[in-house]
Protein backbone atom coordinates (compact mmCIF):
# COMPACT_ATOMS: atom_id res chain seq x y z
CA UNK A 1 0.00 0.00 0.00
CA UNK A 2 1.63 3.19 -0.84
CA UNK A 3 1.58 5.30 2.20
CA UNK A 4 0.80 8.86 2.03
CA UNK A 5 2.12 11.36 5.33
CA UNK A 6 1.90 15.09 5.23
CA UNK A 7 2.40 17.75 7.67
CA UNK A 8 0.95 20.86 8.14
CA UNK A 9 3.09 22.92 9.96
CA UNK A 10 4.78 26.18 10.51
CA UNK A 11 8.48 26.52 10.42
CA UNK A 12 9.43 28.38 13.90
CA UNK A 13 6.89 26.00 15.84
CA UNK A 14 8.83 23.96 18.32
CA UNK A 15 5.92 21.67 18.05
CA UNK A 16 6.29 21.12 14.49
CA UNK A 17 9.74 20.34 15.28
CA UNK A 18 8.93 17.31 17.39
CA UNK A 19 7.24 15.83 14.56
CA UNK A 20 9.93 16.30 12.10
CA UNK A 21 12.06 15.28 13.73
CA UNK A 22 10.51 11.85 14.64
CA UNK A 23 9.83 11.42 11.02
CA UNK A 24 13.23 11.66 10.14
CA UNK A 25 14.42 9.30 12.29
CA UNK A 26 11.94 6.98 11.46
CA UNK A 27 13.11 7.84 7.66
CA UNK A 28 9.63 8.02 6.78
CA UNK A 29 8.77 10.20 3.42
CA UNK A 30 6.67 13.00 3.82
CA UNK A 31 5.37 16.30 2.23
CA UNK A 32 5.81 19.62 4.35
CA UNK A 33 3.33 22.45 3.78
CA UNK A 34 4.09 25.54 5.57
CA UNK A 35 0.96 26.96 6.85
CA UNK A 36 0.47 30.69 7.27
CA UNK A 37 -0.58 31.03 10.58
CA UNK A 38 -2.38 34.33 10.10
CA UNK A 39 -3.91 32.84 7.04
CA UNK A 40 -4.87 29.13 7.79
CA UNK A 41 -5.67 26.85 4.85
CA UNK A 42 -8.81 25.44 4.62
CA UNK A 43 -7.37 21.71 4.69
CA UNK A 44 -6.13 22.69 8.39
CA UNK A 45 -9.38 24.21 9.38
CA UNK A 46 -10.78 20.40 8.04
CA UNK A 47 -8.19 18.77 9.50
CA UNK A 48 -8.21 20.73 12.80
CA UNK A 49 -11.33 22.01 13.12
CA UNK A 50 -11.41 21.40 17.12
CA UNK A 51 -8.26 23.70 17.76
CA UNK A 52 -6.76 24.88 14.34
CA UNK A 53 -3.11 24.47 15.16
CA UNK A 54 -0.53 22.88 13.66
CA UNK A 55 1.34 20.60 13.31
CA UNK A 56 -1.82 18.54 11.86
CA UNK A 57 0.33 14.79 10.80
CA UNK A 58 -2.61 13.40 7.40
CA UNK A 59 -1.16 9.91 7.29
CA UNK A 60 -3.07 8.05 4.36
CA UNK A 61 -6.25 10.87 4.62
CA UNK A 62 -6.61 10.98 8.58
CA UNK A 63 -5.52 13.70 10.57
CA UNK A 64 -3.83 13.29 13.54
CA UNK A 65 -3.14 16.49 16.03
CA UNK A 66 -1.25 17.65 19.20
CA UNK A 67 2.36 17.07 18.33
CA UNK A 68 3.20 14.03 21.11
CA UNK A 69 0.35 11.98 20.56
CA UNK A 70 2.14 12.18 16.76
CA UNK A 71 5.08 10.90 18.20
CA UNK A 72 3.65 7.92 20.11
CA UNK A 73 1.73 7.25 17.07
CA UNK A 74 5.06 7.05 14.47
CA UNK A 75 6.37 5.49 17.24
CA UNK A 76 3.41 2.60 17.06
CA UNK A 77 2.90 2.85 13.29
CA UNK A 78 7.03 2.91 12.11
CA UNK A 79 8.09 0.03 15.26
CA UNK A 80 11.23 -0.80 13.61
CA UNK A 81 13.72 2.08 13.12
CA UNK A 82 15.26 3.71 16.20
CA UNK A 83 12.17 3.28 19.07
CA UNK A 84 11.20 7.17 20.32
CA UNK A 85 9.68 5.33 23.98
CA UNK A 86 11.26 2.77 25.91
CA UNK A 87 9.51 -0.72 26.06
CA UNK A 88 9.21 -0.44 30.28
CA UNK A 89 5.97 0.63 31.52
CA UNK A 90 7.56 2.28 34.10
CA UNK A 91 10.16 4.29 31.59
CA UNK A 92 7.50 5.10 29.88
CA UNK A 93 5.74 6.68 32.09
CA UNK A 94 8.43 8.95 33.06
CA UNK A 95 9.00 9.72 29.96
CA UNK A 96 5.36 10.99 29.48
CA UNK A 97 5.31 12.65 32.68
CA UNK A 98 8.87 14.49 31.55
CA UNK A 99 7.16 15.52 28.36
CA UNK A 100 4.01 16.95 30.21
CA UNK A 101 5.96 19.42 32.07
CA UNK A 102 7.82 20.60 29.04
CA UNK A 103 4.29 21.11 27.76
CA UNK A 104 3.03 23.09 30.69
CA UNK A 105 5.24 25.23 31.71
CA UNK A 106 8.29 25.72 28.97
CA UNK A 107 5.70 28.01 26.24
CA UNK A 108 4.06 29.31 29.23
CA UNK A 109 6.83 31.21 30.20
CA UNK A 110 8.69 31.47 27.05
CA UNK A 111 6.34 33.00 25.33
CA UNK A 112 5.37 35.23 28.35
CA UNK A 113 9.00 36.47 27.83
CA UNK A 114 8.58 38.34 24.72
CA UNK A 115 5.13 39.23 24.86
CA UNK A 116 5.14 40.90 28.52
CA UNK A 117 6.86 43.85 30.23
CA UNK A 118 8.52 44.86 33.32
CA UNK A 119 7.10 42.88 36.32
CA UNK A 120 5.20 40.29 34.54
CA UNK A 121 8.06 39.46 31.95
CA UNK A 122 10.64 39.04 34.82
CA UNK A 123 8.63 36.21 36.47
CA UNK A 124 8.55 34.67 33.13
CA UNK A 125 12.23 35.08 32.76
CA UNK A 126 12.68 33.33 36.27
CA UNK A 127 10.04 30.51 35.89
CA UNK A 128 11.96 29.65 32.62
CA UNK A 129 15.24 29.46 34.68
CA UNK A 130 13.57 27.17 36.76
CA UNK A 131 12.15 24.86 34.93
CA UNK A 132 15.32 24.89 32.50
CA UNK A 133 17.19 23.62 36.28
CA UNK A 134 14.69 21.02 36.88
CA UNK A 135 14.84 19.58 33.32
CA UNK A 136 18.91 19.95 33.54
CA UNK A 137 19.08 18.30 37.25
CA UNK A 138 16.51 15.37 35.48
CA UNK A 139 19.15 14.98 33.07
CA UNK A 140 22.08 14.88 35.85
CA UNK A 141 25.04 13.02 34.22
CA UNK A 142 23.30 10.91 30.65
CA UNK A 143 23.94 11.62 27.09
CA UNK A 144 20.11 11.80 26.79
CA UNK A 145 16.98 12.46 28.44
CA UNK A 146 16.10 8.45 27.20
CA UNK A 147 19.16 7.29 29.00
CA UNK A 148 21.08 5.58 26.07
CA UNK A 149 19.64 7.19 23.30
CA UNK A 150 17.81 10.01 21.71
CA UNK A 151 13.81 9.51 22.42
CA UNK A 152 10.84 11.63 23.32
CA UNK A 153 11.54 13.58 26.01
CA UNK A 154 15.02 14.75 24.03
CA UNK A 155 12.49 15.13 20.76
CA UNK A 156 9.83 17.24 23.20
CA UNK A 157 12.48 19.19 24.05
CA UNK A 158 15.04 20.07 22.17
CA UNK A 159 12.95 22.20 19.44
CA UNK A 160 12.51 25.14 22.31
CA UNK A 161 16.91 25.16 21.68
CA UNK A 162 16.42 27.56 18.58
CA UNK A 163 14.41 29.90 20.80
CA UNK A 164 16.67 30.18 23.35
CA UNK A 165 18.20 33.52 21.68
CA UNK A 166 14.66 35.07 22.12
CA UNK A 167 14.38 33.88 25.60
CA UNK A 168 17.98 35.43 26.37
CA UNK A 169 17.19 38.56 24.53
CA UNK A 170 13.96 39.73 25.55
CA UNK A 171 14.41 38.36 29.05
CA UNK A 172 17.62 39.53 30.15
CA UNK A 173 18.63 35.92 30.82
CA UNK A 174 21.35 33.76 29.75
CA UNK A 175 20.39 30.23 29.37
CA UNK A 176 23.81 28.92 28.59
CA UNK A 177 25.38 29.68 32.07
CA UNK A 178 22.69 29.04 34.04
CA UNK A 179 22.08 25.60 32.48
CA UNK A 180 25.45 24.77 30.95
CA UNK A 181 24.80 20.77 31.20
CA UNK A 182 21.95 21.59 28.93
CA UNK A 183 23.13 23.53 26.50
CA UNK A 184 25.83 20.69 26.02
CA UNK A 185 22.38 18.18 25.79
CA UNK A 186 21.30 20.23 22.77
CA UNK A 187 24.64 20.84 21.27
CA UNK A 188 25.01 17.35 21.25
CA UNK A 189 21.35 16.82 19.71
CA UNK A 190 21.82 19.21 16.82
CA UNK A 191 24.87 16.30 15.46
CA UNK A 192 22.02 14.10 14.92
CA UNK A 193 20.93 15.10 10.67
CA UNK A 194 17.22 14.73 12.42
CA UNK A 195 17.69 17.45 14.69
CA UNK A 196 19.96 19.57 12.38
CA UNK A 197 17.27 19.88 9.46
CA UNK A 198 14.24 20.74 11.37
CA UNK A 199 15.73 23.49 13.77
CA UNK A 200 15.79 26.35 12.38
CA UNK A 201 18.66 28.87 13.10
CA UNK A 202 18.54 30.47 16.66
CA UNK A 203 18.77 33.87 14.72
CA UNK A 204 16.04 33.50 12.06
CA UNK A 205 13.76 33.11 15.36
CA UNK A 206 14.81 36.19 16.85
CA UNK A 207 13.99 38.29 13.90
CA UNK A 208 10.91 36.68 13.38
CA UNK A 209 9.88 37.51 16.44
CA UNK A 210 11.53 41.24 16.34
CA UNK A 211 8.68 41.73 13.67
CA UNK A 212 6.26 39.92 15.78
CA UNK A 213 6.64 42.30 18.41
CA UNK A 214 6.71 45.22 16.27
CA UNK A 215 3.26 44.67 14.52
CA UNK A 216 1.95 44.04 18.72
CA UNK A 217 3.73 47.10 19.12
CA UNK A 218 5.55 45.73 21.99
CA UNK A 219 8.62 47.66 20.85
CA UNK B 1 2.25 -11.05 36.04
CA UNK B 2 3.01 -7.26 37.69
CA UNK B 3 4.58 -7.99 41.01
CA UNK B 4 4.99 -5.41 43.98
CA UNK B 5 2.84 -3.61 46.38
CA UNK B 6 0.61 -1.08 45.07
CA UNK B 7 -0.39 1.99 46.73
CA UNK B 8 -2.55 5.30 45.36
CA UNK B 9 -2.48 8.67 47.05
CA UNK B 10 -5.33 10.13 46.18
CA UNK B 11 -8.64 11.79 47.77
CA UNK B 12 -12.50 10.21 47.05
CA UNK B 13 -13.70 13.72 46.08
CA UNK B 14 -11.23 14.13 42.81
CA UNK B 15 -12.00 13.08 39.47
CA UNK B 16 -8.41 12.82 38.79
CA UNK B 17 -7.90 9.99 41.50
CA UNK B 18 -11.07 8.50 40.01
CA UNK B 19 -9.58 7.34 37.08
CA UNK B 20 -6.52 4.85 38.40
CA UNK B 21 -9.02 3.59 40.93
CA UNK B 22 -11.47 2.37 38.04
CA UNK B 23 -8.39 1.21 35.81
CA UNK B 24 -7.27 -0.94 39.04
CA UNK B 25 -10.20 -2.28 39.58
CA UNK B 26 -11.00 -3.16 36.06
CA UNK B 27 -7.99 -5.15 36.04
CA UNK B 28 -8.67 -6.64 39.60
CA UNK B 29 -5.41 -5.05 40.95
CA UNK B 30 -5.63 -5.30 44.94
CA UNK B 31 -3.76 -1.51 46.16
CA UNK B 32 -4.01 0.71 49.25
CA UNK B 33 -5.79 3.84 49.13
CA UNK B 34 -3.74 6.69 51.32
CA UNK B 35 -6.42 9.20 51.55
CA UNK B 36 -5.07 13.11 51.59
CA UNK B 37 -6.58 15.19 54.09
CA UNK B 38 -8.27 18.23 52.50
CA UNK B 39 -6.33 21.26 52.75
CA UNK B 40 -2.91 19.75 53.48
CA UNK B 41 -0.49 17.33 51.95
CA UNK B 42 1.68 14.49 53.47
CA UNK B 43 5.47 13.92 53.58
CA UNK B 44 4.52 10.55 51.32
CA UNK B 45 3.11 13.04 48.39
CA UNK B 46 5.68 15.82 48.70
CA UNK B 47 8.39 12.87 48.52
CA UNK B 48 6.34 11.13 45.51
CA UNK B 49 5.40 14.42 43.52
CA UNK B 50 8.02 17.01 44.22
CA UNK B 51 7.21 18.70 41.15
CA UNK B 52 3.81 18.94 41.16
CA UNK B 53 2.61 18.04 44.60
CA UNK B 54 -0.39 16.83 43.33
CA UNK B 55 -2.54 13.76 43.53
CA UNK B 56 -2.95 11.25 42.55
CA UNK B 57 0.47 9.32 43.07
CA UNK B 58 0.54 5.51 42.19
CA UNK B 59 3.19 3.87 44.29
CA UNK B 60 4.21 0.52 43.03
CA UNK B 61 6.57 -1.21 44.43
CA UNK B 62 7.37 2.05 46.01
CA UNK B 63 8.04 3.86 42.57
CA UNK B 64 6.00 6.85 41.91
CA UNK B 65 4.08 7.10 38.86
CA UNK B 66 1.99 10.95 38.23
CA UNK B 67 -0.97 12.15 36.25
CA UNK B 68 -3.81 10.52 36.12
CA UNK B 69 -4.14 9.77 32.40
CA UNK B 70 -0.21 8.68 32.41
CA UNK B 71 -1.03 6.55 35.46
CA UNK B 72 -4.48 4.71 33.95
CA UNK B 73 -1.89 3.86 30.50
CA UNK B 74 1.12 2.46 32.82
CA UNK B 75 -1.92 0.02 34.33
CA UNK B 76 -2.77 -0.94 31.29
CA UNK B 77 0.90 -2.00 30.48
CA UNK B 78 1.34 -3.07 33.19
CA UNK B 79 -1.40 -5.93 34.09
CA UNK B 80 -1.79 -6.14 30.21
CA UNK B 81 -2.72 -9.79 30.82
CA UNK B 82 -4.94 -9.02 33.15
CA UNK B 83 -8.79 -7.94 31.97
CA UNK B 84 -9.71 -6.21 28.67
CA UNK B 85 -7.13 -3.31 27.29
CA UNK B 86 -7.96 -0.26 28.51
CA UNK B 87 -6.92 1.76 25.23
CA UNK B 88 -7.66 0.74 21.63
CA UNK B 89 -5.66 -2.04 19.59
CA UNK B 90 -4.82 0.35 16.54
CA UNK B 91 -2.26 3.25 16.90
CA UNK B 92 -4.78 5.76 14.87
CA UNK B 93 -7.60 5.06 17.44
CA UNK B 94 -4.78 5.09 20.42
CA UNK B 95 -3.92 8.45 19.20
CA UNK B 96 -7.48 9.95 18.84
CA UNK B 97 -8.26 8.75 22.56
CA UNK B 98 -5.59 10.75 24.15
CA UNK B 99 -6.75 13.42 21.49
CA UNK B 100 -10.10 13.76 22.91
CA UNK B 101 -8.28 12.67 26.67
CA UNK B 102 -6.27 15.73 26.51
CA UNK B 103 -9.14 18.07 25.43
CA UNK B 104 -11.36 17.14 27.75
CA UNK B 105 -9.14 18.05 30.18
CA UNK B 106 -7.80 21.23 28.98
CA UNK B 107 -11.27 22.69 27.61
CA UNK B 108 -14.37 20.59 28.58
CA UNK B 109 -14.10 20.83 32.35
CA UNK B 110 -12.73 24.11 31.87
CA UNK B 111 -16.19 25.41 30.74
CA UNK B 112 -17.74 23.18 33.30
CA UNK B 113 -15.50 24.68 36.04
CA UNK B 114 -16.48 28.20 34.71
CA UNK B 115 -20.13 27.25 35.23
CA UNK B 116 -20.19 28.26 38.59
CA UNK B 117 -18.29 30.91 38.50
CA UNK B 118 -19.71 32.94 35.40
CA UNK B 119 -21.39 36.20 36.86
CA UNK B 120 -24.27 37.73 34.98
CA UNK B 121 -26.66 37.11 32.13
CA UNK B 122 -23.80 37.69 29.25
CA UNK B 123 -21.23 35.55 31.12
CA UNK B 124 -23.74 32.89 32.22
CA UNK B 125 -24.85 32.24 28.33
CA UNK B 126 -21.53 32.78 26.80
CA UNK B 127 -20.34 29.41 29.16
CA UNK B 128 -23.13 27.69 28.28
CA UNK B 129 -22.72 28.24 24.60
CA UNK B 130 -18.82 27.06 25.45
CA UNK B 131 -20.17 23.98 27.28
CA UNK B 132 -22.57 22.76 24.63
CA UNK B 133 -20.12 23.17 21.77
CA UNK B 134 -17.66 20.50 23.62
CA UNK B 135 -20.87 18.74 24.29
CA UNK B 136 -21.76 17.99 21.01
CA UNK B 137 -18.21 17.77 20.03
CA UNK B 138 -18.09 14.56 22.71
CA UNK B 139 -21.13 13.25 21.27
CA UNK B 140 -19.86 13.15 18.03
CA UNK B 141 -16.43 11.39 19.15
CA UNK B 142 -18.18 8.84 21.25
CA UNK B 143 -20.09 7.71 17.86
CA UNK B 144 -16.90 7.66 16.19
CA UNK B 145 -14.92 6.13 18.57
CA UNK B 146 -17.40 3.36 19.88
CA UNK B 147 -18.42 2.27 16.66
CA UNK B 148 -21.99 1.36 18.16
CA UNK B 149 -20.73 -0.42 20.94
CA UNK B 150 -21.89 0.94 24.49
CA UNK B 151 -18.54 2.47 25.68
CA UNK B 152 -15.98 5.02 23.96
CA UNK B 153 -13.58 1.87 24.07
CA UNK B 154 -15.74 -0.44 22.41
CA UNK B 155 -17.46 -3.27 24.62
CA UNK B 156 -15.34 -2.24 27.75
CA UNK B 157 -14.38 0.54 29.58
CA UNK B 158 -11.31 2.24 28.76
CA UNK B 159 -9.09 5.29 28.89
CA UNK B 160 -11.20 7.53 27.19
CA UNK B 161 -14.19 6.55 29.12
CA UNK B 162 -12.39 7.25 32.50
CA UNK B 163 -11.12 10.25 31.49
CA UNK B 164 -14.61 11.98 30.76
CA UNK B 165 -16.62 9.42 33.26
CA UNK B 166 -14.68 10.78 36.22
CA UNK B 167 -16.21 14.16 36.00
CA UNK B 168 -19.57 13.14 35.95
CA UNK B 169 -20.13 13.35 39.98
CA UNK B 170 -19.25 16.74 39.89
CA UNK B 171 -21.11 17.10 36.36
CA UNK B 172 -24.03 16.23 38.47
CA UNK B 173 -23.09 18.66 41.59
CA UNK B 174 -22.78 21.70 39.05
CA UNK B 175 -25.86 20.95 37.55
CA UNK B 176 -27.80 21.03 40.78
CA UNK B 177 -25.86 24.17 41.74
CA UNK B 178 -26.83 26.05 38.32
CA UNK B 179 -30.13 24.33 38.13
CA UNK B 180 -29.40 23.37 34.29
CA UNK B 181 -28.80 20.39 32.87
CA UNK B 182 -25.39 20.08 31.57
CA UNK B 183 -25.94 16.28 29.77
CA UNK B 184 -29.73 16.98 27.95
CA UNK B 185 -30.75 13.85 26.12
CA UNK B 186 -32.49 15.99 23.68
CA UNK B 187 -29.27 17.37 22.65
CA UNK B 188 -26.46 14.46 23.26
CA UNK B 189 -28.91 11.40 23.63
CA UNK B 190 -25.63 8.76 23.07
CA UNK B 191 -23.54 10.36 25.62
CA UNK B 192 -26.38 10.06 28.30
CA UNK B 193 -26.65 6.33 27.69
CA UNK B 194 -22.80 6.28 27.63
CA UNK B 195 -22.98 7.83 30.67
CA UNK B 196 -25.53 5.84 32.82
CA UNK B 197 -23.79 2.75 31.90
CA UNK B 198 -20.44 3.98 33.03
CA UNK B 199 -21.67 5.07 36.24
CA UNK B 200 -23.30 1.32 36.25
CA UNK B 201 -20.45 -0.64 35.96
CA UNK B 202 -18.92 -2.80 38.58
CA UNK B 203 -15.73 -1.21 38.40
CA UNK B 204 -17.03 2.12 38.61
CA UNK B 205 -19.96 2.15 41.07
CA UNK B 206 -17.64 1.60 44.68
CA UNK B 207 -15.71 4.87 43.38
CA UNK B 208 -17.85 7.52 42.41
CA UNK B 209 -18.82 9.91 44.97
CA UNK B 210 -22.37 10.03 45.69
CA UNK B 211 -23.75 13.61 44.46
CA UNK B 212 -24.84 14.26 47.88
CA UNK B 213 -21.77 13.77 49.59
CA UNK B 214 -19.97 15.78 47.13
CA UNK B 215 -22.30 18.66 46.95
CA UNK B 216 -21.79 18.94 50.95
CA UNK B 217 -17.56 18.88 50.31
CA UNK B 218 -18.35 21.92 47.72
CA UNK B 219 -20.10 23.56 49.63
CA UNK B 220 -17.55 23.53 52.26
CA UNK B 221 -14.76 23.79 50.00
CA UNK B 222 -16.13 26.80 47.89
CA UNK B 223 -17.45 28.54 50.65
CA UNK B 224 -16.54 31.95 51.15
CA UNK B 225 -14.72 32.75 54.33
CA UNK B 226 -16.41 34.20 56.94
CA UNK B 227 -15.59 38.11 57.50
Amino acid sequence: MTEEVILLDFWASMYGMRTRIALAEKRVKYHYREEDLWNKSSLLLQMNPVHKKIPVLIHNGKPLCESLFQLEYIDETWPEENPLLPSDPYKRARAKFWADIIDKKVNVAGRRIWTTKGEEKEEASKELIEILKTLESELGDKDYFGEETFGYVDIALIGFYSWFGVYDKYGNINIESECPKLIAWAKRCLQRESVAKALPESEKITTFISERRKKLELE
Amino acid sequence: MASGEVKLIGAWASPFVMRPRVALNLKSVPYEFLQETFGSKSELLLKSNPVHKKIPVLLHADKPVCESNIIVEYIDETWSSSGPSLLPSLPYDRAMARFWAAYIDEKWFVALRNFLKAEGEEEKKAVIAEFEEGNALLEKAFIDCSKGKPFFNGDHIGYLDISLGSFLAWLRVTELAASYKLLDEAKTPSLCKWADHFCNDPAVKPVMPETAKLAEFAKKIFAKPQA
